[in-house]
């Protein structure tokens, strides 16, 4: 609660205190943003921190190796991103739902157990020390990040790319049989996403002194899900709500100390069950009346 | 090469008898439980606290171990499951609310250490451990140059024996009549009177024993006891197992799990230990890709 309320007292000392969390926070909305993509268009994806790790190693070892600015090598990453992007998105672009998810799972993994824990160029399972990080000046990039990608994705979804997405979302059959070209509009989602989260992941580098291999797995990624599910797809901002919610959550609950992920655990579940849609979603409460809950008491319309 | 194939049996015998689990839920809810792999580790862990913390013997403990994997996979029924079933939510928010108990077991046993709050339940915080030599009989026998454990080669009998007995239940028996109806369309089963909360609340019962069993005979087998087990050693690979049965399909589960084993052992004779992990996923992702109903799945329904 300290937390809150230093946030709400003295936000100078606030932001000046809390650097690191806040553009941690930036870097999981850019994170829920690429998931939201991929979601609007109706692919249950998981792949991000696959592509998170492209950015990541390459930014990295750009900047190890050749020297380079910072921008170039954010922008090799992200590039880097977005082509495997394309050569994985061509083949799983049939796969729906849950075999979607579970392939981009064997993606991910297959890249970080298979290729980074194994090449010695990535350092392998010992990771790579990244002196030119600079956890302090890079919140602003971020931030600046954040509400760009915000934006463009909000834009996409109010266009012509939007409304073919949601009617992919919908019916897949029937946008097919409207002349939408489904597999090109899913191919540029799944791209999309795969950009979005090589700049978190090439962005994220940039704020930490290591980058740890064992970051770009399967608990990231279903960390990066319940940001968007938690959060409500249906708005670009829902999934950011999601990760601001999520990321913090540890600080809010500060007094928990050890036993953090139990609550975190017991918060999930009772917001999860109370607003299924989403913290944005539509909609109100949902609550179930028990069984022992007596019925409201329905009045016939008096008649006269 | 012959303790290879050995091993492979074991290890898929453990992928199959937690696989089934899986599959049995998603089959009948069409929801990927998640919660899963917490309750693999539960049941090691129980056992193991059981027989070195209070003294108790190990067949009693493995008993009771069961019993509270059964009553976790009710658990998950009523406070993740139940409540999101009533009002309609998608499918993806039970993963969320699973992902959200998995953290909370996960939690709670992680920070079982002596004098907090869960040290009645474990007391070696994060630390692996594994069961003291002789308390699980073990006789070993040497033939032909194969070194033969007897509680690795129980687990391929026990496996066989009650993969049979719940083909012997689904089959012929009038509940597991029911839980086919039930998978089948749950609307039409209901009209037919068949209780369909009460059937997925024994579906839940059944995969959560399985799963628990899964988790002791892993823990005994291998001697690593630790809150992580289940997230680290067979929950992705779990996914991978049902994906190669084909999704929902029981003897499907059962064969991928022995095809993973054995994929998973030929790659660390073939390839060396460090690229088994990968091996498997990108086995995953190609087969996913070429032939995403499975090898036993019947025909492709969109899920989720």
């Amino acid at each position: 609660m300290d937390f809150l309320i230093q946030l709400v007292t003295d936000p100078v000392a606030f932001w000046s205190s809390h650097t690191l969390l806040i553009s941690q926070i930036a870097i999981n909305g850019i994170l829920a943003s690429s998931m939201f993509v991929v979601l609007y268009s109706g692919q249950l994806s998981l792949a991000a921190p696959g592509f998170m790790a492209i950015g990541a190693y390459t930014a990295v070892l750009m900047a190890l190796h050749l020297h380079t600015p910072l921008a170039l090598n954010i922008a090799a990453g992200t590039a880097l991103a977005g082509i495997v992007g394309i050569i994985v998105g061509l083949p799983v672009l049939r796969l729906r739902g849950v075999f979607l998810a579970i392939a981009t799972i064997g993606f991910i993994e297959a890249l970080s157990l298979g290729v980074i824990l194994n090449l010695p160029i990535t350092g392998e399972g010992l990771g790579l020390k990244n002196p030119d990080a600079d956890p302090l000046g890079g919140i602003n990039i971020v931030l600046i990040s954040l509400v760009l990608a915000v934006f463009v994705v909000w834009r996409l979804t109010k266009g012509r790319l939007g409304y073919a997405w949601t009617a992919i979302r919908q019916d897949e059959l029937a946008a097919y049989s409207q002349g939408i070209d489904v597999a090109r509009y899913k191919l540029i989602a799944f791209t999309l996403s795969a950009i979005l989260a090589g700049y978190a992941g090439a962005a994220e580098s940039h704020l930490n002194f290591f980058v740890d291999p064992n970051e770009y797995g399967v608990p990231r990624t279903v960390q990066v899900l319940t940001f968007a599910v938690l959060g409500g797809s249906g708005n670009v901002l829902g999934p950011v709500v999601g990760a601001l919610f999520l990321t913090t959550l540890p600080y809010i609950f500060q007094q928990a100390g050890d036993y953090i992920g139990v609550v975190s655990g017991l918060i999930l579940i009772a917001v999860i069950i109370f607003r299924p849609q989403g913290i944005l979603g539509r909609g109100g409460f949902a609550f179930v009346r028990p069984r022992w809950w007596p019925r409201a008491q329905v009045r016939a319309p008096s008649t006269g | 090469m012959g303790q290879q194939i050995l091993n492979a049996i074991f290890i898929g015998s453990i992928y199959a008898l937690f696989a089934v689990g899986y599959t049995l839920v998603f089959g009948i809810l069409d929801i990927l439980n998640l919660a899963h792999s917490a309750v693999f580790m539960l049941g090691a862990a129980v056992t193991f606290t059981l027989v070195v913390n209070h003294g108790q013997s190990f067949w009693l403990a493995c008993a009771i171990a069961i019993v509270v994997a059964a009553l976790m996979g009710l658990v998950i029924e009523y406070v993740c499951l139940r409540p999101l079933r009533r009002r309609r939510a998608p499918p993806i928010a039970a993963l969320i609310s699973t992902i959200g108990l998995a953290l909370i077991i996960v939690a709670a046993v992680e920070q079982g250490r002596p004098g907090t709050l869960f040290s009645w339940l474990w007391v070696d915080g994060a630390n692996s451990v594994s069961l003291p030599p002789g308390v699980v009989p073990n006789p070993t026998w040497h033939v032909a140059g194969l070194t033969l454990e007897g509680s690795k080669l129980a687990i391929f009998p026990i496996t066989v024996a009650l993969m049979l007995l719940l083909g012997y239940v689904m089959r012929f028996t009038q509940v597991g009549r029911g839980l086919r109806a039930v998978a089948e369309n749950p609307r039409a089963a209901r009209l037919m009177g068949i209780d369909v909360d009460r059937m997925i609340s024994l579906t839940l019962i059944i995969s959560s024993a399985l799963g628990g069993l899964a988790g002791i005979l892993f823990g005994v087998a291998l001697g690593d006891i630790s809150p992580y087990i289940g997230r680290d050693s067979v929950e992705v690979r779990g996914l991978a197992v049902i994906v190669l049965g084909g999704m929902g399909s029981i003897p499907g589960a059962v064969l991928g799990g022995y095809l993973l084993g054995l994929i998973e052992v030929l790659a660390v004779v073939l390839l060396g230990s460090n690229v088994r992990a990968g091996v498997a996923f990108a086995a995953l992702f190609l087969m996913l890709v070429l032939r995403p109903q499975g090898l036993f799945g019947a025909q492709l329904k969109e899920r989720i």
